[in-house]
């Protein structure tokens, strides 16, 4: 097993994307900012939001940011590649992130990542053909008394085999 | 039997409301404390014994004695919610359950420091925690315990929630700061100390949430009657452990701080699976030296836990059984850890791939037995001379192994395989 990043997502990928913030809530960001002593403290909340219209954080979707919060892009891309859940590349409509540290090693993590990446047709790290889920590892969730356990968008799983799998990736498909 | 205090509400299932938590008692800590100066809030929490719950145990009445409040301010209160210690799930149960046990301990919490503004750093996936504090906020602000003149104390505190975007550097209490700055979360180097400079280079104090959960039952009960809660004389309180991996009942227990090892994997964890056996286990964290079968008496504090070797941590237990190759633990670490560096300093960021690189030799059955001298060089010379406590918790643990475990590793070398069932 060699090193799997989990940020390789926050290192830019050019591409197409879809939806964008609307005028009136770049309006309403525009004035949340300026209403702050320190803009940049807010570029956190402002990139998460502008992931979420853009389905990620695209080149428009940093600029954008940048203009709101009146900083150098660059600096909204120095924050971009650092947090490993702002993604700097297109992922899937929903990204599954299956935690593999200690506690879901020791109740068999590795068998979820193998019958996912079966399920899905995808490696760890890749997006599904039909554009729905990514597959990706994370650090401990805190769910370790219901390891092993894995999120899929905001939704936690646990106690999870990989009979479960099937199922749960049927109803989170959308 | 214990009454509960941190978990009293935990039964509801759900965040607990400002009608519930009032109806056990909430909000008469701030009350009581708000009639105090903050003087005597702080000699209170000194006289609690209470130390850091976030893992490295420091004197939370010390801490907060040293804050600058002669500067004019305005000073910050920050806690650290940003749980990624693997093996760690103490705080997430707090803020899902009873929310607004943090934020009276917070506002109390700032009243003793004198702190304008508070802020809760929360994991981005934390999620379902991070909406029940900002509903409770919403409450508790309603109600007049947040804002300007608290139950017309004269004292004002604002509280924020700031959601965070991975990375566990984050936790470190200087790169904490750095990351509600909007920067990069590097750490800081020290001094100046955050008590002075901290956040936006004012006097800032930062504690774990668990630790300042337990502030308003400090209060209620007064100091010392909080502190004799203890397993054993010299303890201090109440604290939750927490035990996963192949137990009967994995969970999350609240028990008298000093409980022994034993106890809380045997009783309260309901002992291994059947077919299965204790070999080893992390005591409060993937930062924290092994124990072996022969520690199991120990007790789980502090001072008790150092004494033999490791550490008590965030004192949620991850037990490894006779089917986990103490190897293979130990590259599960330290591919957290070095996926997690936040690169700032060589050894961390340089060094810790090199140890997992011998890991993954020696597990492999390619590695020749001068490179476990490598290899504990290179724990040795990472651990003093890293950035930040980061580097140090990664190589800890392979330290550990290293002691007690070192038949185990040679067997990888000697047979040319793992040893271990697969």
């Amino acid at each position: 097993m060699s090193i799997i990043a989990n940020n390789i997502f926050s290192q830019r990928m050019p591409s197409k994307q879809g939806n964008m913030l609307s005028d009136n809530r770049i309006k309403e960001l525009r004035e949340y900012v300026a209403s702050l002593e320190r803009p940049e403290e807010a570029l956190v909340d402002l990139m998460r939001e502008a992931q979420e219209a853009y389905g990620y954080l695209s080149d428009e979707a940093a600029e954008k940011v940048a203009e709101i919060a009146q900083v150098p892009v660059i600096k909204v891309d120095e924050l971009a590649t650092f947090y490993s859940l702002i993604f700097r590349r297109p992922v899937g409509r929903k990204v599954i992130f299956v935690c593999d540290s200690i506690s879901c090693w020791v109740m068999g993590m590795e068998n979820l990542f193998e019958r996912l990446k079966a399920r899905l047709g995808i490696d760890i790290g890749e997006t599904t053909a039909d554009g729905a889920f990514t597959l990706l590892p994370i650090c401990c969730l805190g769910a370790c008394h219901v390891a092993p356990a894995m999120l899929v968008g905001e939704k936690l799983y646990g106690n999870l085999t990989p009979e479960m799998i099937d199922e749960i990736l049927e109803k989170e498909r959308v | 039997m214990l009454q509960p205090l941190l978990t009293k509400n935990f039964h509801y299932g759900h965040p607990a409301t400002l009608e519930e938590y009032e109806a056990s008692g909430g909000y008469d800590g701030l009350r009581a404390a708000l009639t105090m100066t903050p003087d005597e809030v702080i000699k209170a929490v000194i006289d609690s014994g209470l130390r850091g719950r976030g893992g490295a145990g420091f004197p939370t009445g010390k801490k907060w004695s040293l804050t600058d409040r002669k500067n004019p301010g305005p000073r910050y209160f920050l806690v650290n919610a940003d749980e990624m210690e693997p093996g760690t799930f103490k705080d997430r149960f707090l803020m899902e359950r009873d929310p607004h046990q943090v934020i009276e301990g917070l506002l109390i919490s700032g009243y003793a420091t004198d702190a304008a503004k508070g802020y809760i750093f929360i994991r981005c996936e934390y999620a379902e925690a991070a909406r029940a504090l900002n509903r409770a906020i919403e409450e508790a602000g309603s109600a007049g315990f947040i804002g300007s003149n608290i139950l017309g104390s004269g004292f004002s505190m604002e509280i924020s929630v700031h959601r965070s975007a991975g990375r566990y550097e984050c936790g470190e209490e200087t790169a904490l700061m750095n990351a509600l700055e909007g920067k990069r979360a590097n750490p800081r180097s020290k001094p100046p100390y955050p008590a002075s400079e901290g956040f936006r280079m004012r006097p800032t104090t930062i504690n774990n949430a668990e630790t300042v959960a337990n502030i308003p039952h400090i209060i209620k009960m007064g100091g010392s009657a909080w502190k004799s809660l203890a397993a054993y004389e010299g303890g201090a309180g109440t604290k939750l452990y927490g035990v996963s991996g192949r137990v009967k009942k994995p969970g999350l227990f609240e028990l008298p701080t000093g409980t022994p090892l034993r106890e809380i994997i045997e009783t309260h964890g309901g002992g291994m699976r059947d077919g299965y056996f204790f070999k080893a286990c992390l005591p409060g964290g993937a930062s924290t030296p092994l124990l072996a079968p022969e520690h199991m008496d120990v007790r789980m504090d502090f001072d008790a836990v150092s004494k033999i070797g490791s550490r008590m941590g965030t004192g949620c237990v991850t037990v490894l059984d006779n089917t986990c190759c103490i190897v293979r633990a130990m590259i599960n670490n330290l591919l957290f850890f070095t996926r997690e560096s936040c690169g700032w300093c060589t050894p961390c960021r340089d060094g810790l791939p090199f140890v997992y690189n011998i890991l993954q030799r020696i597990e492999a059955g390619v590695a020749e037995m001068d490179e476990l001298d490598a290899l504990e060089e290179n724990c040795e010379t990472i651990y003093p001379n890293s950035f930040c406590a980061f580097a140090p918790g990664a190589v800890d643990p392979v330290r550990s192994m290293m002691r007690l475990f070192r038949d185990e590793v040679e067997a990888h070398i000697k047979l040319k395989r793992c040893p271990c069932p697969s």
